[in-house]
């Protein structure tokens, strides 16, 4: 391989990704020795986290919705976030009553969450109390998705449901319908339009990169919490990158 | 063959490193092998799709034969699926049939789920003030009463200093909301590149292994 191969508009691209590699082995490996917690509080978690524990104790059940977005696009990277807050899910209420329940637009999304759910109920020693129906495709059109998923908010007892994933703005329908039988929802997304319905509508909206830090608040694993604090390091250095790159060009520099 | 945990994880990790690299390295060998590899991805989901309508039928199957509350509901799905995909079968997804069912029940029932949401996002704009009373929430709403009176002029009436090029709308269009779908756009994209890693590097497994 040679570096004239290289796109020269590529270079900058490949850097950042070197860079934001680099940080998170950094902060896995020095992590290890300092525990780190994320600094800034998001609400939202919080009351997940005391939702799911009362839900175990009052027979309830926890829901993820993962959208419809696929697993092979930009759009995957929530839906991802949704497997880790499902598997976190499953350790917790997979030996009650009411074990968790992921419904998705998507059939690499409702596969995938089948084999989530599978993998944990396996790991905790539960795998016998596994049913394939506890990962569920509930339409492939975003309306159908958003018909298909109603039931659940008026049939299964839930406690708290979680929006994770590639959404439109028929979200609002679900956070609406699920607001109204008192249950908590938690709600990011990748899509702008999404987010704004989320804004309006969920009781515990995530915003922006919020999303992304699911797995760093929810206790995921170390290296959660390494990308988080890379994705702090970088997103100030794009700040301060727009700041003078916006003082050069008024200064008529650029 | 059931594969082992590492193997599973190596492929993974194999495949989207190639992938990457094919983004950003012009090889032809490269090239070829992230196509191949991107057509197999289409193939797989493809796949996928049909295991999830399976999926689908055998849930709502089930509330059927176990007779369960709104299992009737369930019927119609699965009667009505069985039919549409018979029809598709036989006659073909772009026979008369076929696009009957389309326009006559698909079209009209999505178009009045699209109806109702409007309903619902106005209503969820005031249940919003009541649940979470802040000035961010304020503002919201503000700015949503705004862009929905500038987005056209009310009885023909054009309201200087909100509609046109100039007006109110435009400045919060072209200005605050780009910048503010900037920044949450640089979030998501910091977002995705992390939970990209973390999937090339084997810490994040949402494929089993």
């Amino acid at each position: 391989m040679s570096f004239e191969n290289l796109a020269s508009s590529d270079i900058p691209a490949i850097l950042f990704v070197l860079l934001f590699l680099g940080l998170m082995i950094f902060f896995a490996l020095s992590g290890r020795k300092k525990a780190y917690q994320p600094t800034r509080e998001i609400p939202a978690f919080d009351r997940l986290r005391q939702v799911i524990g009362l839900a175990v104790e009052a027979g309830k059940r926890l829901h993820l919705t993962l959208g419809r977005g696929g697993i092979s696009g930009v759009e995957g990277a929530s839906a991802v976030i949704g497997f880790t807050v499902l598997e976190r899910f499953a350790r917790v209420a997979s030996v009650s009553d009411r074990p968790p329940i992921a419904t998705s637009g998507d059939g690499t999304l409702a596969i995938l969450s089948q084999d989530t759910l599978r993998k944990t109920f396996k790991t905790i020693g539960v795998e016998s109390q596994y049913d394939p129906a506890f990962g569920q495709l509930s339409g492939l059109t975003p309306m159908g998705y958003a018909a298909g998923t109603l039931p659940i908010f008026y049939d299964a007892q839930l406690a708290a449901t979680v929006f994770a994933g590639h959404f439109g703005s028929e979200v609002a329908l679900l956070t609406d319908a699920a607001g109204q039988n008192d249950v908590l929802v938690l709600a990011g997304s990748d899509s702008l339009p999404a987010q704004a319905v989320i804004y309006a509508t969920a009781e515990q909206p995530l915003i922006g990169e919020e999303l992304y830090a699911a797995g760093a608040y929810l206790k995921a694993g170390p290296m959660h919490l390494a990308s988080l604090r890379a994705q702090d390091i970088l997103r100030w250095i794009l700040v301060l990158a727009i700041i003078i790159g916006a003082g050069l060009k008024f200064l008529g520099f650029l | 063959m059931r594969l082992k945990i590492p193997l599973s994880v190596s492929i993974v990790i194999g495949v989207g490193v190639v992938v990457l690299l094919g983004y950003f390295i012009e090889i032809p060998v490269l090239a070829i092998v992230q196509q191949v590899l991107l057509e197999w991805a289409l193939i797989l989901a493809a796949a996928a799709l049909l295991v999830g309508v399976i999926n689908l039928l055998s849930v709502h199957f089930r509330r059927v034969s176990g007779r369960q509350k709104n299992g009737a509901y369930s019927m119609i799905l699965v009667s009505s699926l069985l039919l549409t995909f018979a029809l598709g079968a036989l006659f073909g997804p772009k026979s008369d049939l076929s696009l009957w069912v389309f326009n006559h029940v698909q079209v009209p029932v999505e178009s009045s789920l699209m109806g109702l949401l409007a309903v619902v996002l106005a209503f969820a704009c005031v249940r919003m003030l009541w649940r979470r009373l802040n000035p961010f929430s304020l503002l919201f709403l503000a700015t949503v009463l705004v862009m929905l009176l500038g987005a056209a002029p009310i009885m023909g009436i054009e309201i200087p200093g909100l509609h046109g090029p100039d007006g109110l709308r435009a400045l919060i269009a072209q200005v605050p909301a780009v910048a503010g779908a900037r920044g949450i756009l640089i979030g998501i994209g910091l977002g995705t590149i992390a939970t990209g890693l973390r999937v090339l590097m084997g810490a994040d497994r949402p494929y089993g292994g």
